[in-house]
């Protein structure tokens, strides 16, 4: 009772129950992402000539700004147990929606279409996981259609691109090189905060550790995970939003299996696909990893296409995953 | 003690129904403020559905429920903890990831300029745990504490909220008997501040010990309601089972044992196993007809004895031989194989499958004898399983319900019956009468009791130390991960075994000298 530093395992009965290697595998489940990006980015910078150059690092950080948030966005849905498939082509539509709605009514309507088209297809999809009880992959892969579905209807069959004036208030939204950057880094500390300092945050953390204890400790269950659905919709077509602006044209054919690699940077960034741990920095991690190793692989391996940097992140990704289930395994002893 | 009869809640003339099952009945129930309430009853008696309806889980079909005299009708479990009426459930309610912290103030952080407040939750947290007496950093997660101290996690919490009513539901399943001292200060403190204080248990000396009255529920109905000096334990027993008191003395400490022989030949054999940080050299007989009680407590290494015999957990070295043949692989399969069943401590996680049928899951582990190329003969299951229904006293309404559907004690008969059509040698029993009501106890132990007259060899693990010591021929004491002592005859008494798990030196003449001098 006295020393309060080191009594502890004594004081609760049956003590810790980690064991030193259970604590080094955890630690490299979680930090693994960031401690590998660094790792990558120093052999790169001494190996890789023309790699450590600020406008090879700008190329990278502002390719994958917007396509980041997807990552982001993902990260909360996994958090609280669930999986979100439909980023990517909410991400399209998101695009074709803000340059349709440029050319039907302005930068206002283009920046607030796809948030509300965004917001309402989330809300829908949280409704029928939270309350319908509908599994969230079998909801977010009809989601998935339906945006893809939906683009394709406003393109006339992807026929038809719409294009954004270079001089108008929208383009200039997302265009340069440190606006995406910025508002990446922006989005993502935001995300941060709101995740580990909110009861919002806490709440997605408590219903993918446990959905029933959470509900029994009065958490409320189903309004988060409509919320989180919503936020991740609503995310994800203001990133192709944003993305559209920047390449001043809503194209209708992107956003193909990034939903895919969005949930690869947060598993990568030690988030567990079962809910209930990660982090933001994490997934930041993740998602830098992915693209500094497809950056050297473009530069290097350029031969091989992406097929090569889809083998190494696909081989990265099983390394993480194992590792994670061997955690978790080991826990259930 | 106190008899303010300040009402805080009433439950008045309460009525619940599912599809099938009248769960409740009319009950009433009153409790006051500083009193500490036993509800008592077998498995099914309603205390469950009792407890949901007043935290509002569920919604009554009929009656009212009133909270400091204002009618209430709660929709989910938040609105009646914001009412002041909390819950500690008999299993760990929390979430193992998050840290001790956020599992204590979820939903209601401190917060400043609107974001949750980290270093003053830790604070409140170490500060508000040391009155529970844990020192622990409250960083860190949930999921490193031992479970004792996860329960006074979860009873903190309980409290946090500014309750007027906290229901406990066998909060003290799986506290150690140090853990569980500390939880009765803590009820006492609560009473005394006024608060109101459900108490769900199973065991008889707690209820006497803390509680003030008594309502004890039968069959969804409330059968009666006393202070707790005006009813004897015989009286309280009987009311609960509705029989008459002198059917239960037969399986008191006098009846077992007697008119049964242990026969002479060794069953089951350990020798010398070891498993890192937990077992030391332990060795092991059991003979034919013999039921050996492990005692020891909680971390002394009683459960993973009998997981390393039936190999679910390695073994650095060891041997276990069955009928004198000794095991060459050791793994769960290789054990079965061998004869030797085991029935583990958590029927949820280990044991039950609880999406499937009573017939399927008794006929789970004997799949592969009742197959003929690949096949399974439907009408030879049929056979097993109402055999075993019949033979163990399974309360179904027919072999096709589902396991998840049926009370504590029933599935530990529908596991045991899956075990037992494999026709074993040897049983291990870990805990099999945790967490069931004491009618379902009693036939459970009369169960054991039968299979060794028929010349099962039986390991008996359990807590309960007066099952431990009227169901075992023998005891044999862990400590530490080592065999300690081995009490016989006339030796299995309470004060013996006491001696024995508390390293007591006056008896000490086999075991060496316990680290924690206390």
């Amino acid at each position: 009772m006295s020393s309060q530093t080191t009594a502890p395992a004594e004081d609760v009965a049956g003590g810790v129950t980690e064991t030193p290697r259970e604590r080094v595998f955890a630690l490299l489940q979680r930090q693994g992402g960031p401690v590998v990006l660094v790792l990558v980015v120093l052999l790169a910078s001494i190996f890789s000539s023309g790699f450590a150059s600020s406008g090879n690092f700008s190329t990278i950080l502002v390719g994958n700004a917007y396509i980041s948030l997807l990552a982001l966005a993902e990260t909360f849905v996994i958090i609280s147990g669930g999986i979100d498939l439909s980023v990517g082509s909410m991400f399209a539509l998101g695009g074709v929606l803000a340059a349709w709605g440029m050319n039907h009514g302005g930068s206002g309507v283009a920046v607030l279409l796809p948030i509300a088209v965004g917001l309402v297809v989330g809300v829908v999809q949280g409704s029928l996981i939270a309350y319908a009880r509908l599994a969230p992959f079998i909801v977010t892969l009809a989601g998935l259609l339906f945006a893809r579905g939906l683009l394709q209807a406003i393109s006339n069959e992807g026929s038809t691109t719409y294009l954004v004036p270079g001089h108008s208030v929208f383009a200039f939204l997302g265009d340069g090189t440190w606006r995406p950057i910025l508002t990446a880094v922006a989005l993502f500390a935001i995300a941060a905060v709101v995740l580990v300092r909110t009861r919002f945050g806490q709440a997605l953390f408590a219903i993918g550790g446990s959905e029933n204890a959470a509900l029994l400790m009065g958490v409320r269950v189903r309004r988060t995970k409509v919320f989180v659905y919503m936020l991740s919709g609503t995310l994800a077509a203001v990133a192709g939003m944003l993305n559209a602006s920047r390449l001043q044209s809503g194209v209708t054919n992107i956003g193909v299996g990034y939903e895919l690699t969005a949930i690869a940077a947060v598993v990568i960034g030690g988030t567990i696909l079962t809910g209930g741990s990660g982090s933001i920095y994490g997934t930041a991690a993740g998602v830098l990893l992915l693209a500094v190793i497809q950056n050297l692989i473009g530069v290097h391996l350029s031969q091989y296409g992406s097929s090569a940097s889809d083998l190494v992140n696909g081989a990265f990704l099983a390394v993480v995953v194992v590792l994670q289930s061997f955690l978790a395994r080991r826990r259930a002893l | 003690m106190s008899d303010s009869s300040g009402v805080v809640l009433r439950l008045d003339g309460v009525s619940k129904s599912f599809p099938g099952v009248r769960a409740l009945r009319d009950v009433s129930l009153e409790l006051r403020a500083g009193e500490v309430h036993a509800l008592v009853g077998e498995n099914g008696a309603g205390k469950s559905t009792l407890i949901k309806i007043s935290t509002g889980v569920y919604t009554a079909d009929e009656g009212e429920v009133r909270l400091l005299d204002a009618p209430v009708s709660f929709t989910d479990p938040l609105q009646a903890q914001a009412a002041g009426i909390s819950t500690i459930y008999q299993e760990v309610n929390l979430i193992p990831l998050m840290s001790v912290a956020r599992n204590l103030y979820l939903g209601r952080e401190p917060r400043r300029f609107g974001l949750v407040d980290t270093a003053r939750m830790n604070r409140d947290a170490r500060a508000r745990l040391r009155e529970f007496g844990i020192d622990v950093n409250p960083a860190r997660p949930l999921r490193s504490l031992a479970l004792g101290a996860q329960q006074m996690v979860s009873i903190a919490r309980a409290v946090e909220i500014d309750a007027r009513v906290v229901i406990m539901d066998e909060p003290t399943s799986s506290l150690e008997k140090r853990e569980v001292e500390t939880l009765f200060t803590v009820i006492e403190r609560l009473a005394a501040s006024g608060i109101a204080i459900l108490y769900v248990s199973h065991r008889m000396e707690e209820l006497y010990r803390i509680c003030d009255r008594v309502t004890v529920m039968r069959d969804g109905q409330v059968v009666g309601s006393s202070a707790m000096a005006d009813i004897d334990r015989l009286q309280l027993v009987s009311m609960m089972l509705g029989r008459d008191a002198s059917d239960l003395r037969q399986h008191g400490s006098t009846a077992f044992a007697e008119g049964r022989d242990v026969e002479d030949d060794v069953v089951l054999r350990t020798q010398g196993l070891n498993v890192r940080h937990t077992l030391e050299d332990v060795s092991l007989d059991i003979r034919r007809g013999e039921v050996v009680g492990l005692g020891g407590l909680l971390g002394a290494g009683r459960s993973e004895t009998a997981r390393a015999i039936v190999g679910a957990l390695h073994a650095e070295s060891g041997e276990v031989a069955v009928n004198g043949k000794r095991l060459r692989r050791r793994s769960p399969a290789a054990a079965i194989r061998a004869g030797i069943a085991m029935l583990p401590e958590d029927r949820k996680l280990d044991g039950i499958v609880p999406g499937l049928s009573v017939r399927e899951n008794i006929v789970l582990a004997a799949l592969p004898r009742l197959s003929r190329m690949g096949l399974v003969q439907r009408s030879k299951q049929d056979e097993i399983v109402s055999f075993f229904i019949d033979r163990l006293q399974i309360k179904v309404s027919s072999p096709a319900q589902r396991v998840s559907d049926l009370s504590g004690g029933n599935q530990q008969k529908v596991l045991l019956a899956r075990w037992l059509c494999l026709h074993p040698k040897a049983l291990l029993l870990d805990e099999p009468t945790r967490g069931i009501d004491v009618g379902a106890k009693a036939e459970v132990q009369g169960l054991i009791e039968e299979l060794a007259r028929d010349g099962l060899a039986v390991l008996l693990i359990s807590s309960d130390l007066e099952e431990l010591i009227e169901g075992s021929d023998r005891i044999v004491v862990l400590r530490e991960g080592k065999v300690v002592d081995n009490l016989t005859g006339d030796a299995v008494t309470d004060d013996n075994l006491m001696r024995a798990l508390a390293a007591d030196p006056s008896r000490s003449d086999d075991a060496q000298p316990a680290k924690d001098s206390s």
